[in-house]
């Protein structure tokens, strides 16, 4: 594993535009080649090199690219969009689309992210120490495929539109969520520790919410069915469980009606 | 001597009514009288007569006072703004032809700004929703000539829309709608008590921020499933009524406006009232229409739709066009600090966006293009006003139900007064030149 590092020195007057810093950009090449990469700032563009101190080079291949991020990259945005392996760690609040449409690979972030992180996410996994923005693992707009793969983990809160139109992987969320939970969604988990606010599972095809805390509004198309034990992220613990949104279309499997499941803690 | 000019389009609000009746002087310099215009309708056609109206442009010193400038040095101003702009916001566009807002998007290409209309603030999550689902559409004239079960959600025309209800959607009788206003049933969903309200079979006086609870519900309604005893404050055995008198009409129409649109979950509200929509397609025949309030946003959601693929927040600062509301939205961008500078023409952000906003395009290099003072010119630094599109220059304009109409000139402006797209017209010459191009 080769490691490459970042450190911001020239903060971009308006917001920068990094999807190369990606393991699969920086993959067989010298601090001096990843400094020329393209980055852009509105209409104009840059370089890496333009705006970070940049050390150590690319592995062979992704996988074994290590990229380290330090400083304020609150004004950068598109870090490891559609990266398929290695990993980059941020040591900051890195703007919006964190990882978005990202294939395999780690992502971890020692600080918050704004909206739109794990956009149409396939593999690989997110994880955040603070809280995230809005549109965690959601779909970007008009498409029908949110997230459909990998795992992204919150250890604080997240925002509104988590998992919208998801059909497939993990969400965990430690904290508290804001309204619309796996709007639209096809499939996939979303598992959050505190509290919901409204609109969980509404327009639900099929997937799992799980929820640890209180829903204050509960979707009408919600239904009690009965309660069940299980075991969620190693803790043991008994759980309403809900279906719904029976006011959406449903496929059958053997003549029975699939729904969406909700569990939520007693 | 007066002539009176006939069948003339007013340029006020998305119903874009065509039957009106101008009086002019003989000269056709004047406008004396306007008929058949509700009252907003006719304060935009006299508003162009008035006697302290700006003929020229003006440019805002450092003391804050304004000194009169020529066209020409407020083309130049723009064209140099615009083109030294890292990512410019060119905002508005819906009150103006499509004629100006094709080459409006012309110079947005050719400078990477980002393209935004009012709908921003207003049914940009409709367009949002439309996208996510599709939408099940007709015209007005469909409604006038079909609808018997007319419903009114976080709307109210008889404020916003002073003559839908009398042209399309209530009172007048149509081909298979010939009893007008009795043969009609009319459910208002709103928590206020509207004067749209008042004339409602049905009242649904809704929590606020529970639409789409509501709009679920009338889901689980339709489908004969149980609900539970109260959603969003309406007991269940009337969202079973209300799901009846829907099922039971021959053609449903649903009008919605801001109440849903800007209210909690925006575009997921009207993502599921065009759910319902399409649920009740299985039982009748349903359409549904934003209330749409400029009279051409919608054509300048036509226009980009047709240049770039999106009907606002179109982002074309790479060179190609991206377009993701919550980030290429003008409130989000000014709030970020996205762009560095603002270009406003056919709308008022001054009055219209959150404080905030207004504070941020009051500390970039701006220009207005408007034919009055606003709000918005008072912060700009540059004041262009223009002709009256639809007054003193015809031009295309799309009604709220997508159908192009031609509006028309009834007077002459005042001498020496450019048109929108006049004036665009030569700010994208002179960038050209600036540019190299
Ligand atoms: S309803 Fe609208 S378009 Fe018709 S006259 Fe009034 S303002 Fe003009």
């Amino acid at each position: 594993m080769e490691t490459v590092t970042l450190t911001i020195k020239n903060q971009p007057s308006l917001y920068l535009e990094a999807d190369n810093i990606s393991p699969d950009a920086f993959a067989g090449k010298s601090a001096e080649n990843i400094a020329a990469l393209h980055a852009y700032e509105g209409n104009t563009q840059t370089t890496l090199g333009d705006h970070f101190e940049i050390s150590g080079k690319g592995g062979a291949t992704a996988t074994e690219t290590r990229i380290i991020v330090n400083g304020d990259v609150s004004k950068v945005k598109y870090i490891g969009m559609k990266m398929t392996g290695g990993e980059i760690v941020v040591n900051g609040n890195p703007d919006m689309y964190v990882g978005a449409w990202m294939q395999g690979g780690k992502i971890t972030v020692k600080g918050n992210v704004d909206a739109f992180a794990g956009t149409g996410m396939k593999g690989g996994e997110i994880v955040i120490d603070g809280d995230a923005g809005n549109y965690l693992g959601a779909a970007y707009r008009g498409d029908w495929r949110g997230m459909q793969g990998g795992k992204i983990t919150v250890k604080g809160n997240a925002g509104s539109d988590i998992g919208t139109f998801m059909n497939g992987g993990e969400i965990v969320i430690g904290g508290d969520v804001d309204v619309h939970v796996a709007t639209h969604a096809e499939g996939g988990k979303i598992v959050v520790k505190g509290n919901a606010k409204s609109r969980v599972g509404g327009q639900m095809v099929e997937g799992e919410i799980i929820v640890f805390g209180d829903i204050e509004v509960m979707m009408p198309g919600f239904i009690y069915r009965k309660d069940v034990d299980l075991e969620v992220d190693g803790i043991s613990a008994r759980f309403a469980l809900y279906e719904g949104d029976i006011g959406e279309r449903h496929r059958k499997r053997k003549g029975e009606v699939i729904y969406g499941k909700l569990y939520q803690k007693y | 001597m007066t002539k009176t000019v006939t069948d003339v389009v007013c340029p006020f609000c998305g119903t874009l009514c065509d039957d009106l009746e101008v009086v002019v002087s003989d000269d056709g310099k004047q406008l004396l009288e306007v008929y058949n215009a509700c009252a907003i309708g006719a304060e935009k056609f006299l508003h162009s007569q008035a006697e302290d109206r700006l003929t020229r442009p003006r440019l805002q010193q450092e003391d804050g006072s304004w000194k009169d400038v020529t066209y020409d040095e407020a083309i130049e101003y723009t064209a140099q703004m615009l083109a030294s702009s890292t990512k410019p916001l060119m905002y508005g566009w819906s009150s103006t032809n499509c004629e100006a807002q094709g080459v409006g998007s012309e110079i947005g290409e050719i400078t990477g700004a980002v393209m935004d209309n009012t709908a921003t603030v207003c049914h940009g999550t409709s367009l949002i929703a439309v996208q996510d689902i599709g939408i099940p559409h007709c015209t007005l004239g469909e409604v006038k000539n079909r609808a018997d079960r007319v419903v009114f959600w976080g709307c109210n025309p008889a404020h916003a829309h002073p003559r839908h209800m009398s042209r399309y959607s209530i009172f007048p009788r149509g081909f298979f709608t010939g009893k007008g206003h009795k043969g009609r049933k009319v459910i208002v969903i709103d928590p206020r008590k509207t004067d749209t309200a008042n004339v409602a079979d049905v009242h649904l006086q809704i929590e606020q921020g529970r639409d789409y609870e509501l709009l679920d519900a009338l889901r689980v309604a339709f489908k004969g499933l149980p609900l539970p005893d109260v959603v969003a404050g309406i007991p269940k055995e009337q969202i079973y009524e209300a799901a009846e008198v829907l099922k039971s009409g021959r053609f449903v129409i649903i009008f919605f406006g801001m109440g849903v649109t800007q209210s909690l979950g925006k575009n997921h509200n009207i993502d599921e009232a065009i759910a319902v929509t399409r649920d009740l397609n299985e039982y009748t025949k349903a359409a549904i229409m934003p209330m749409r309030g400029h009279y051409n946003v919608t054509g300048s959601g036509a226009v980009w739709g047709w240049q770039f693929g999106f009907p606002f927040a179109v982002d074309l600062s790479r060179g190609f066009a991206r377009y993701n509301p919550g980030e290429t939205t003008s409130n989000d961008l000014l709030r970020r600090g996205e762009v560095d500078s603002v270009f406003v023409l056919g709308s008022d952000p001054g009055a219209h966006f959150p404080f905030s906003s207004v504070k941020k395009i009051s500390e970039l290099p701006s220009v207005c293009i408007d034919p009055h003072q606003t709000p918005t010119t008072a912060v700009c630094k540059l004041h262009v006003p223009v002709a009256f599109v639809g007054v003193e220059i015809g031009g295309c304009a799309y009604r709220m139900d997508n159908v192009p109409i031609e509006t028309r000139k009834v007077v002459e402006a005042p001498e020496g007064m450019m048109t929108d797209e006049e004036f665009l017209e030569k700010v994208l010459v002179r960038i050209k030149e600036i540019k190299g191009e």
